[in-house]
């Protein structure tokens, strides 16, 4: 009975979701002209003549001004507050030779202030895909579980059906607490997606820091020149031999740090004596919405604005793990009736994180829920854009019926 | 009124400047040792000014109203509704969280229309009442209902605000751009300190005589015109309007980039120029994504709705008025907006002492972890999730978690071992051994030398408790 509920679920699950997925693509296609208003709603508020006549004195006025009121709008001057800064963030290219590539970061002023300057270039999304089954939370497995193990197939999927414009592989399988498959076979498996996919690609390890440099080199040194993301350098590895493997094969170093800006800098200072800063990406950490985001994004708020201010150390583009929202137990967890579905709870809670650390400056996401992938994408797109929003339609807000 | 003369900043108020008004008596009638004290307080809004009795007396009247010019915040602080219920906006200090904290967290108003049946609308209400989750030991909530007339007749909007008033004592919003439709809302409810929405270029005569009249906040719209928006205000405030709240517009889809900057100038201006015209709460209006929702189903909707909403509490705004309902639209709204509005001056802790999960019984392991309150919920998720029969004792660091503590001998083996013993765990399980988190490894000799619990050094990570305890505990148990 228990399990046939269960089954249940996961049907309408996928149902919702799949659906979510379509009504989220026919959104883009939707005009203006599709909302039509009901005569009569319009005049009262495009025609002043249907504003009612004025309120005489008011019959108690609480402390009545002494001077005159103005009897017609008193023009103010308004200057936008724009401010120049002396930093700016270095651009790091990611790509492959004969494939695609992308530059991000070169931001001379906060995340989106775009009426001070424009975005350099466009935040990238990069999808996580593993080497081997793991657990997903079942609101994402949904949609990859015929890919499942196949990092290719996957990987094909993210870009061609997700819309990914990178494609992170994490080689789960090396981590000697798990398969601890040799550096050898991490290679043919980053050799599989890059055959499979011509996106820039992040290498992700295992988190063992000896394992992690054994395969990095591995890779680094078969792919030398594809500019891979190397996910990711931290202080206790051996630095100095990661950095000189890196630079040597042409590759980008993450230089990953726990939410502490002082150790970041220091992660940093570490890497220039042999990387050029044209080759770190830095990520601060990111925790999951409700699980201490507000540390994430004020850490990566004051290292953008450090940035921009002047400190070399903290000037290159951020990344952050955006899947971590998934941490968060109210993204994948069953919970009371006035909650669900979680299947749009949880990928909402990941474009909140995402969105959250847009706005502190994120340049690059590493991200899971196609769904919220999606939406992140527009989001970018939008900010990008530059159009301007319907004043006079936006009024209409006060008196429509929905 | 406007220009960089404004005000000191709130980083450039030093203790000294606060200090140097006080009567300096050292009385102590405030809590603190001296005055000093007192000032260092008061200059980071640990303490309001009025705190100190000696200055609230006539000869430090200047004073007092000096202090409370240099105090004042960049934006202005709004009271909506009376009572308990009644809820702040604004109120803000600064521009970024870092820069100290945000005081006031976004207040979410959700809307009933006065074309709704009765039945909707008490259905409605009862949801936004009802709506609480509780997250680290705080309750999050709606805080207001939005009356938006859609029949623009002033009976039926008169009708509608007296049944929201009658149903409710949370604060509410009256939105009609019909001076004549919101005067017969007021008057349904005429001393329940509604916002009033909105004064525009068309009507702000009549909606400033409405708002001294019935004592009432005012929101200014002026939709992507923020040279209008500032000269509304400006004549407002000449007006005698005091309590304002500004919506340049909320603008989806297309226009969002405009939003995004007119927010940012809006409050830029406010706290680092000094504009005071711009020192008001910022109103934003996720619901104007419902404009472009024909033909969409509404889970599309909701989901546009609620991400642009976490958007806005991100850049700035103080006040929301939404239209979805559902709890999985709202509910990371509510916890985001828990986070961004934690002081990040003061690490975030919960009560040390014995959490149980799970039926643990006397053979059951033993652990212990920070009060971090991240560091605690990530525990306990990782034991809940993985159904485990545990005792977890949660020893107080000060907020801080376990690599961080170890370092600044906040987590020593002295405490480890008084908790140890006033846990009562020694009565509760027949073994003695202790599992201590992986990057606690460093203190082991010395528990086991000052608690007589034979330590076994767990996982760097929570989420590798299970397997570690399958591994390690019932090989050993």
């Amino acid at each position: 009975m228990a399990e046939k509920r269960e089954k249940d679920e996961t049907v309408a699950g996928l149902k919702l979701n799949s659906r979510l997925l379509e009504l989220l693509a026919k959104l883009q296609e939707v005009e203006l002209e599709d909302f039509e208003l009901e005569a009569g709603e319009l005049e009262i508020w495009l025609q002043p003549g249907a504003v009612a006549a004025p309120i005489i004195a008011p019959p108690k006025a609480v402390a009545p001004p002494v001077k005159a009121k103005p009897t017609q709008i008193l023009e103010a001057e308004f200057t936008p507050p724009i401010e120049t800064y002396p930093g700016k963030v270095v651009e790091v290219k990611l790509g492959r030779r004969g494939g695609k590539s992308v530059v991000i970061g070169g931001e001379t002023t906060p995340a989106f202030y775009t009426f001070e300057r424009p975005t350099p270039h466009p935040p990238v999304i990069s999808i996580d895909v593993f080497d081997m089954e793991v657990p997903l939370a079942r609101a994402v497995k949904m949609h990859v579980k015929d890919v499942l193990g196949d990092p290719a197939a996957w990987a094909k999927l993210a870009v061609e059906k997700f819309g990914a414009d990178m494609i992170t592989v994490h080689l789960i399988s090396i981590d000697p607490l798990v398969k601890d498959a040799s550096p050898k076979e991490a290679v043919k498996t980053v050799e599989a997606v890059a055959q499979a996919v011509d996106v820039p690609l992040v290498i992700g390890g295992c988190g063992d820091p000896v394992k992690d440099a054994d395969v990095f080199q591995e890779v680094c040194e078969t792919f030398a020149g594809e500019r891979f993301l190397i996910s990711s350098i931290t202080r206790d590895m051996d630095v100095e031999r990661c950095a000189k493997f890196i630079k040597k094969t042409g590759h980008v170093a993450l230089a990953f740090t726990p939410m502490d800006l002082n150790i970041a800098r220091e992660l940093n200072r570490r890497l220039y004596d042999f990387l050029a800063k044209e080759d770190i990406v830095m990520d601060l950490t990111t925790a999951a919405l409700g699980y201490g985001l507000d540390y994430a994004f004020t850490n990566m708020e004051r290292a953008r604005l450090a940035a921009l201010m002047g400190d070399p150390e903290l000037a290159h583009p951020m990344s952050s793990g955006t899947t971590n929202a998934w941490a968060a137990r109210e993204a994948w967890m069953k919970m009371a009736p006035e909650w669900e579905p979680r299947e749009l709870r949880g990928p909402l809670w990941e474009v909140i994180t995402a969105l959250t650390l847009l706005l502190a400056g994120v340049d690059l996401f590493m991200m899971m829920h196609p769904a919220a992938v999606k939406t992140v994408k527009d989001v970018i797109a939008q900010l990008m854009g530059g159009k301007s929003g319907n004043a006079e339609r936006l009024v209409e807000w006060v008196t429509a019926k929905f | 009124m406007s220009g960089k003369e404004g005000k000191v900043g709130v980083k450039e108020l030093s203790p000294i400047d606060v200090y140097k008004l006080l009567p300096r008596t050292n009385c102590k009638e405030c809590g603190e040792e001296n005055c000093m004290a007192f000032a260092a307080k008061v200059v980071n809004r640990e303490v309001p000014i009025e705190k100190c009795a000696p200055l609230l007396k006539k000869e430090f009247e200047k004073a007092y109203k000096q202090l409370k010019e240099m105090l004042k915040p960049a934006v202005k602080e709004v009271v909506i509704g009376t009572g308990e219920k009644a809820v702040k906006i604004g109120g803000k200090l600064v521009m970024y969280r870092h820069e100290l904290t945000y005081f006031n967290p976004t207040a979410i108003a959700i809307d009933v229309t006065d074309e709704m049946s009765e039945d909707e609308i008490l259905s409605r209400i009862k949801r936004v009442e009802e709506f609480r989750f509780e997250y680290i030991g705080q309750t999050l909530k709606l805080d207001m209902i939005a009356v938006r007339s859609t029949s623009n007749d002033p009976d039926k909007f008169k009708a509608t605000v007296r049944k929201v008033a009658e149903n409710t004592k949370l604060p509410m919003v009256l939105c009609s751009l019909n001076p004549t439709v919101l005067e017969a809302g007021l008057m349904a409810a005429p001393k329940t300190r509604p916002l009033l929405y909105a004064a525009t270029k068309d009507n702000w005569r009549d909606m400033a005589e409405l708002a001294l009249m019935y004592g009432c906040p005012l929101t200014v719209f002026a939709p992507g015109n923020l040279k209008l928006l500032k000269s509304l205000v400006k004549t407002l405030v000449e007006y005698g309007v005091q309590d304002l709240v500004l919506d340049p517009g909320t603008f989806a889809g297309e226009g969002l980039a405009d939003t995004l900057n007119n927010f940012t100038m809006i409050r830029r201006a406010a706290c680092k120029h000094g504009d005071e015209l711009l020192g008001f709460p910022l109103m934003g209006v996720p619901m104007t994504v419902w404009l472009d929702s024909a033909g969409l189903a509404q889970e599309i909707v909701k989901w546009r709705e609620a991400y642009l909403a976490a958007m806005l509490i991100v850049r700035f705004a103080d006040i929301l008025i939404m239209h979805s309902l559902d709890g999985w639209a709202l509910l990371p709204n509510v916890v985001l907006r828990a986070n961004i509005y934690t002081d990040p001056r003061k690490p975030v802790a919960v009560e040390p002492g014995l959490r149980v999960f799970g039926a643990p019984d006397e053979n059951s392991p033993v652990m212990f972890t920070t009060n971090f309150a991240l560091t605690y919920y990530t525990v306990a998720s990782d034991l809940e999730s993985a159904k485990i029969n545990a005792y977890l004792l949660v020893v107080d660091t000060e907020g801080l978690a376990v690599d961080s503590s170890v370092a600044g001998r906040k987590l020593t083996a002295e405490k480890i071992a008084e908790a140890l013993k006033a846990s009562g765990l020694e009565n509760k399980v027949k073994h003695r051994k202790l599992i201590i988190p992986g990057k606690a490894a460093r203190l082991s000799g010395e528990i086991e030398e000052l608690s007589g619990w034979q330590v076994i050094v767990g996982p760097r990570d929570s989420s590798e408790i299970p397997k570690f305890l399958q591994e390690k505990w019932q090989t050993q148990a």
